[in-house]
């Protein structure tokens, strides 16, 4: 039998259903890993009694021969979720302690659909970051390893890094991620797994602790790419607590699933051919191209004139929103509290005590662009580039079904590497923001290893509520590229 | 434009965030160096263009104006520093 961790989560249902296995064995075997696997930082707090114990009401569904969607299927959630009596942090001291006293949309919709929760997932704080260097909590260390140089410690990626870690070391099935400009894409992309960002408003951010509200959205993370589109399931659909979230009905994604891409065109970006790129991501996109040329699909060569404004739109309009959204943080009514001799003082010493650095840092250039006198020329020019970059992808997408793109200039760094210079470390993002920008679904899905036995992703990126388009053409590249390595800490476990 | 170390201090008190000299020293050339790479935006032609702010692609609904929540005092103290009486409490702010 395979290791109960290796499983994907439509293989573990089987067993399950098969009675091969207990959701409770299923949801240990994962307790066990998680706790094996604690070097790694992922999970910030881990719930093993309450996996354990909605494993026990999925096995007494499995046996009344009603179990629901995802019935015993232990995944980790990302900290920034809000979930009811248990600590939620953003990975802030601000919030140390936190206990909700509700629960996300997102997160309620998958214990319904019958999940069980190992823990709380690790990311960058506020979800601010693109390696997973700003959390409270301590960096999360990859699973992977740079074969040219093993001593050093890799980022998983951010700022989903926690979840994009802990699917890649089989420490749960699937993890859920929110991504405001790269932050679910990113990840998967260093940790060779597959991560997709649906279309904002797909899923409700009700109870998401919020960063930039025009951006922030919902995914999930998996090891393939139909347990993505199963995980989607659970999670899309209309929440009235959130008026963003659409109300369009929510397809079966797994029905995208089948089929070469006959008749479907895909457009290649020439923008996104960008200077020091290394020659390795190159050739793995001119890879791509060719698998899904064999399959079928046109080749369209397209422009997205407006590309190389869209990390400076982004680093307008998410410090502007994170400046908004953490004017909360106060001290009255929740989190940490400094004494002050007076209320100023309180909040000062309190914000200045409970915020790291990239997030203050963000928080001042978010309240100097939306400063009297700075508005126009900041704000509400971003505001315009924003739509002339949405403008591109609507042109394009009356030529082609959907685009494919490298997920990320390179493939991870080490811990430490781009943190003098934030610009570099935004960089990283230069491929993920302009979908965000749009509020367009992307995902990553693994495509193959470079020189360093490092995972490479590629991107692609669909039309508004289009996911099942860009879940095929995943699919599509998943079977071609047939990728199966994994981490160097799980190559060493088998070995042991 | 690029900001001095006064224009940072300023900023600092409207985001309410201490910040002792020697952090204003380092923030300064890291805000300014930031704001450097916003800058190219001012080579973008937006004459006629209307600003984007939501991205949903659907007109924000309204609800009914009736009172749908609420009767959870318990609930939304349970993480106060500081709490009395059913109220959040706060260091006195009148003299």
């Amino acid at each position: 039998m395979t290791h109960l961790t290796d499983l994907t989560i439509a293989s573990a249902i089987k067993g399950l259903k098969n009675k091969e296995f207990s959701a409770t064995e299923l949801t240990q075997a994962h307790i066990d890993a998680m706790e094996a696997a604690r070097h790694l930082n992922a999970y910030i707090v881990e719930t093993p009694e309450l996996a354990l114990k909605q494993a026990t009401e999925a096995d007494k569904r499995y046996s009344q021969g009603n179990p629901f969607s995802l019935d015993g299927v232990p995944i980790g959630m990302k900290d920034l979720f809000c979930t009811e009596n248990v600590q939620t942090t953003a990975a802030s001291h601000i919030l140390e302690g936190f206990i909700p006293t509700y629960e996300s949309t997102v997160s309620k919709k998958l214990w319904d659909a019958g999940c069980t929760m190992l823990g709380k997932l690790n990311l960058d704080e506020f979800a601010m970051g693109s390696s997973n260097t700003t959390s409270y909590f301590g960096n999360v260390i990859s699973p992977w390893k740079d074969q040219k140089n093993p001593d050093s410690q890799l980022v998983p990626g951010g700022s989903s890094g926690g979840s994009s870690a802990a699917v890649a070391a089989r420490l749960c099935l699937s993890a859920t991620g929110t991504d405001t400009g790269g932050s679910i894409r990113q990840p998967a992309a260093y940790t060779g797994i597959c991560g997709i960002k649906p279309t904002y408003g797909r899923c409700s951010r009700w109870g998401i602790i919020a960063f930039a509200s025009s951006l922030d959205q919902a995914g999930a993370f998996a090891r393939n790419v139909e347990d993505c589109a199963l995980m989607l399931n659970a999670m899309c659909g209309h929440d009235p607590k959130d008026s963003t979230s659409s109300t369009r009905d929510v397809p079966d994604f797994t029905k995208a699933l089948q089929g070469d891409l006959k008749g479907k065109k895909i457009g290649i970006p020439k923008e996104y051919r960008v200077d020091g790129m290394p020659e390795e991501i190159e050739k793995i996109w001119a890879k791509g191209i060719d698998w899904l040329k064999a399959q079928g699909a046109e080749i369209v060569d397209v422009s997205l004139p407006h590309t190389k404004y869209a990390l400076p739109t982004y680093y307008i309009i998410a410090p502007a929103e994170c400046s908004s959204n953490l004017a909360r943080y106060d001290g009255i009514r929740y989190g940490l509290r400094e004494t002050g001799d007076d209320l100023r003082d309180l909040y000062e010493l309190t914000r200045a005590e409970g915020f790291g650095k990239e997030v203050q840092r963000r928080i001042m250039i978010g309240t100097y662009v939306l400063s009297a006198g700075f508005y126009d020329a900041y704000y509400i020019k971003a505001q315009k580039v924003r739509r002339l970059i949405t403008q591109d992808f609507d042109n394009v997408f009356e030529k082609v079904d959907a685009l494919l793109t490298p997920t990320a200039p390179s493939s991870a760094f080490a811990i430490g590497e781009n943190e003098g210079d934030p610009i570099k470390m935004y960089l990283n993002d230069v491929f993920t923001v302009p979908t965000s920008l749009a509020g367009l679904p992307g995902m990553s899905v693994p495509a193959g290893l470079d020189s360093k036995g490092l995972p490479l992703g590629l991107q692609i990126i669909g039309k508004a509520w289009d996911e099942e388009t860009v879940l095929k053409v995943a699919q599509n590249i998943e079977t071609a590229a047939n990728f199966t390595a994994k981490p160097s800490m799980i190559n060493s476990q088998k070995a042991a | 434009m690029s900001l001095s170390r006064d224009d940072v201090k300023k900023v600092a008190g409207l985001s309410r965030l201490r910040m002792a000299d020697e952090q204003l020293d380092k923030m300064a050339p890291e805000i300014n160096n930031i704001l450097g790479f916003i800058e190219q935006l001012s080579e973008v032609n937006t004459d006629n263009v209307e600003p984007l702010a939501n991205v949903a692609r659907s007109n924000l609904p309204l609800r009914d104006d009736v009172v749908n929540d609420g009767d959870c005092v318990d609930k939304i103290l349970a993480n106060a520093p500081e709490a009395e009486e059913g109220y959040f409490a706060v260091p006195k702010i009148v003299e």
